[in-house]
């Protein structure tokens, strides 16, 4: 999950005309930018901060779910979600990549998260307070995520582009196999149809929110689109959303907690109530209800494993030493 | 005491020390090793799943995998100590599993000639993953040991603290010398000069020493655990017990 539709580029700029109209070009053509193309300054640093919301994101995202693992229900969901937080955390890993190409190190964007200079999706700072919230994010999270991500599997940014074709194909394992637990609570006990009910009632607007304020609302994407960076409006996205959601609630007898909600014949799509945007901005400028907690435990692994790494770094250190002393 | 009680006791052990890697999900000390810890619980806990399942139709009962693994409680557990001890540090987590893997890659590779399908079956795919614990968890204790003054302090810490249950790793049960009198399983204590070849290995690149221990602790394969356990339990089995009968 990325940026909740939130990131403008930044369209500064001080190349030549001539340069960018060049680089236009390129884009237009659909070439894809590789890292070591000339490029704005402006294209840069939107891609900087967006691949790295996204690699956060993914980092910090691994924590509402982590907290179910000790407490899985079966074996084989314990696995399953074991290897779904691997996945998000190899997420972050080639997304820290990317942005690595882009001149920025893993440590910069490690510390700009940890200050709280940079963001990512806020969707991670509601608690996962029962089971079922770990079916209903594999379903709405990585379903919402795959929305968005799977127009950047062709972004003009090379490796950016790449790097979200590997992440998209595991991201749709992820929703199916969330969708599949939320089946096996639909359709359980009364009590697990409850918990599953309840949960859906707690992330179906965070997730409908995770696209981002409607178009009129968004500054600067013109710019994204124009360099490729973004290929639909935030609007677009939501709505395939929904589109998408509805019949799959349906099909598992839960409830939608819109009662706005209902079919549009003339548009073909499903309309939907209004939207707590206080809400969402209140999430967004950082008073989520895990908000703090997500940047403490963060805090805490890094500073508790600083020795660790240290010691890594004086181990391969005294290697290198010894090495050239024989030679 | 039955063979399928000594493959109990081995998916315990996978089980128990596969719940505390997980715990590092999130929390490590660099983005790889949140990947490369669940990575060696997914190993593990996979490893626990094939054994408990085995177990349960020898047993003939109609116990499945979660039957056996979330309704028995500590006194029932029959894990060997070192896997329930808690993570500590880093250093302790890399040395716990590295006592655990040394030990289990010769095992898995005598069990390769198991009289039970399943057993060979998990053998093979077992051994490889305990040699890449073994070089994973290694590294760590060499680099460790190898450091700086505080990660060797911390790693000779947790040599003190996790030495005196290495010796249970050796001894076989009622159950386990059934199973090995079947031919099911090898015999544990056959697996000590291949488990010092690699702890001594890895510790002189570390700068360790071995310690003398004076009284090797023992008790988990008669269910005489250490006060962690039933605290791991509560929490793995909180959610599967109050929905009984109900699938997941
Ligand atoms: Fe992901
Ligand atoms: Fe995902």
């Amino acid at each position: 999950m990325y940026s909740q539709g939130l990131i403008g580029a930044d369209g500064r700029t001080t190349e030549s005309e001539e340069f960018l109209a060049r680089f236009q070009a390129r884009i237009d053509a659909e070439e894809k930018i590789e890292p070591t193309d000339a490029m704005p300054e402006g294209y840069r640093r939107t891609l900087v901060r967006q691949i790295g919301q996204h690699a956060h994101s993914e980092i910090v995202g691994m924590l509402p779910e982590g907290n179910w693992i000790t407490r899985a229900p079966s074996l084989r969901r314990k696995a399953a979600l074991l290897a779904k937080v691997q996945d998000e955390g190899g997420h972050g890993l080639y997304l820290y990549c990317a942005a690595e190409t882009l001149g920025v190190s893993r440590e910069e964007m490690t510390e700009e998260l940890l200050t709280g200079k940079a963001k990512y999706s806020s969707i991670f700072n509601y608690p996962t307070l029962s089971w079922a919230d770990i079916g209903i994010i594999g379903w709405l999270v990585d379903g919402a995520a795959i929305m968005n991500q799977i127009p950047l599997c062709r972004c003009s940014y090379g490796p950016y582009a790449r790097a979200m074709i590997r992440v998209c194909k595991e991201e749709s394992f992820h929703q199916r196999q969330g969708y599949e637990l939320c089946m096996s609570l639909a359709f359980g006990t009364p009590e697990q149809k409850a918990m599953v009910q309840d949960a859906l009632n707690r992330w179906w607007w965070p997730s409908i929110m995770m696209f981002g304020p409607h178009d009129a609302d968004s500054q600067h994407s013109d710019q994204s689109m124009a360099w490729k960076i973004k290929r639909f409006s935030n609007d677009e996205l939501r709505q395939k959303f929904i589109d998408a959601t509805v019949p799959q609630a349906e099909y598992l007898g839960l409830t939608l907690p819109d009662p706005d909600l209902k079919w549009n014949e003339e548009k073909g799509g499903y309309d939907h109530g209004p939207i707590d945007w206080s809400e969402f901005w209140r999430v967004v400028k950082g008073q989520g209800p895990m908000a703090r907690d997500r940047i403490k435990a963060r805090k805490k692994a890094w500073d508790e494993g600083a020795w660790v790494r240290e010691a890594a770094l004086a181990h391969a250190e005294k290697r290198r030493a010894r090495k050239m002393a024989a030679e | 005491m039955a063979v399928w009680e000594a493959l109990v006791e081995l998916a315990d052990d996978h089980l128990v020390l596969g719940h505390r890697v997980s715990e590092w999900c999130g929390h490590a000390p660099m983005l790889e090793e949140d990947l490369a810890m669940p990575n060696m619980a997914l190993d593990v806990i996979g490893t626990a799943r094939t054994l408990y399942t085995r177990a349960g139709e020898l047993e003939g009962k109609g116990r499945d995998e979660d039957a056996i693994a979330y309704l028995r409680n500590e006194r029932e557990y029959r894990n060997c100590l070192l896997v329930e001890r808690p993570n500590e540090d880093f250093a302790h987590t890399m040395l716990r599993q590295l006592y655990f893997a040394a030990f289990m890659k010769a095992f898995w590779d005598a069990a390769l000639s198991s009289a039970d399908d399943v057993v060979r079956g998990v053998a093979g795919k077992a051994g490889k993953e305990m040699a890449y614990h073994i070089r994973h968890a290694g590294e760590w204790v060499i680099r460790l040991g190898d450091g700086t003054e505080q990660s060797a302090r911390r790693m000779r810490d947790a040599v003190e603290a996790l030495s005196i249950y290495v010796d249970e790793l050796f001894d076989s049960s009622d159950a386990a010398q059934a199973a090995e009198a079947a031919g099911v399983l090898p015999k544990r204590s056959e697996m000590r000069a291949a488990f010092d070849k690699v702890i001594g290995d890895v510790f002189s690149e570390a700068l360790l020493e071995l310690p003398a221990v004076p009284y090797g602790q023992r008790g988990g394969r008669s269910g005489q655990h250490g006060e962690g356990l039933g605290h791991m339990l509560a929490e793995m089995q909180s959610l599967h017990r109050a929905h009984p009968g109900a699938a997941w």
